[in-house]
């Protein structure tokens, strides 16, 4: 198990205002690594799904505090994005398409899209004791020479 | 996020700079259900996406509502000239079978 080359952690409120900085962070930092432009878009993509969950879903109408902790290794970049809030009760559930339990304008997308865009996605949640959900995304461009 | 409207006949269409997502999808869909709610006569909602560089389910889901009140007067979204990212999107959701895609606002404006 190799040591990260690189991390960075941040934490800010679960406010909407943050979703942009927050993915726009994560895409500058992974760019450390020899992503393609199009793969920089999905993990912004997928930063910005996480964080948005925790804006939504974390607190209810209350504020609360997110962590973000990026890492960089040399074969792949680890993303995590934690919350202290209300938790999933059923976290299976919340992984299928099209369920959410915000109907209201909601398309139940946001993990679908992590999961298509990230290579691996794990969710660790109790109900009232918060969530981290953990995105790994791998390398798959080959280097240059001599790198 | 930047959004321009205007009245074609029974359309209204939207031209969007910037990033669709958590905290500017309530601008769009408020500025556009402001006209809807002004104009009767609209029944057809077109979205320019060419300045949209960014999107994600937030935007998607307020775009669905958009779709949902449209139909509900028996017209129709088209969407016009999506940027790769936002159309791979466009096609993980679903949106594209149920919003036609045009090159631009004109052949659009044609398909009605």
């Amino acid at each position: 198990m190799s040591a990260a080359r690189n991390y960075m952690r941040m934490e800010f409120p679960n406010l909407p205002e943050n979703v942009a900085f927050a993915r726009t962070t994560v895409a500058v930092f992974a760019s450390q690594l020899d992503f393609t432009l199009d793969e920089l878009d999905e993990i912004k993509v997928a930063t910005s799904e996480a964080v948005s969950n925790t804006v939504i879903h974390a607190y209810g109408k209350d504020t609360g505090q997110v962590v973000l902790c990026c890492q960089i290794f040399p074969d792949r970049l680890e993303v995590e994005v934690a919350d202290e809030g209300v938790g999933i009760e059923d976290v299976d559930k919340a992984l299928e398409p099209a369920y959410t339990t915000v109907p209201e304008e909601r398309m139940g997308l946001g993990l679908v899209f992590i999961n298509e865009y990230m290579d691996i996605l794990s969710i660790h949640s109790q109900p009232g004791q918060g969530t981290k959900v953990h995105m790994v995304k791998y390398v798959k461009a080959p280097k240059p020479d001599g790198v | 996020m930047e959004i321009y409207h205007q009245r074609r006949g029974t359309a209204l269409l939207v031209t969007m700079r910037g990033e669709l997502d958590l905290l500017t999808a309530p601008v769009f869909r408020t500025q556009v259900d402001q006209e809807l709610e002004t104009y009767e006569r609209l029944s057809n909602l077109i979205l320019d996406l060419s300045k949209v560089d960014f999107i994600d389910s937030s935007g998607l889901g307020a775009i669905l509502g958009r779709y949902k009140r449209i139909r509900e007067r028996g017209g129709k979204l088209l969407l016009v000239n999506a940027q790769p990212q936002v159309q791979k999107i466009l096609e993980l959701s679903g949106l594209d079978k149920i919003m036609p895609l045009f090159p631009d606002a004109e052949r659009a404006l044609e398909h009605l």
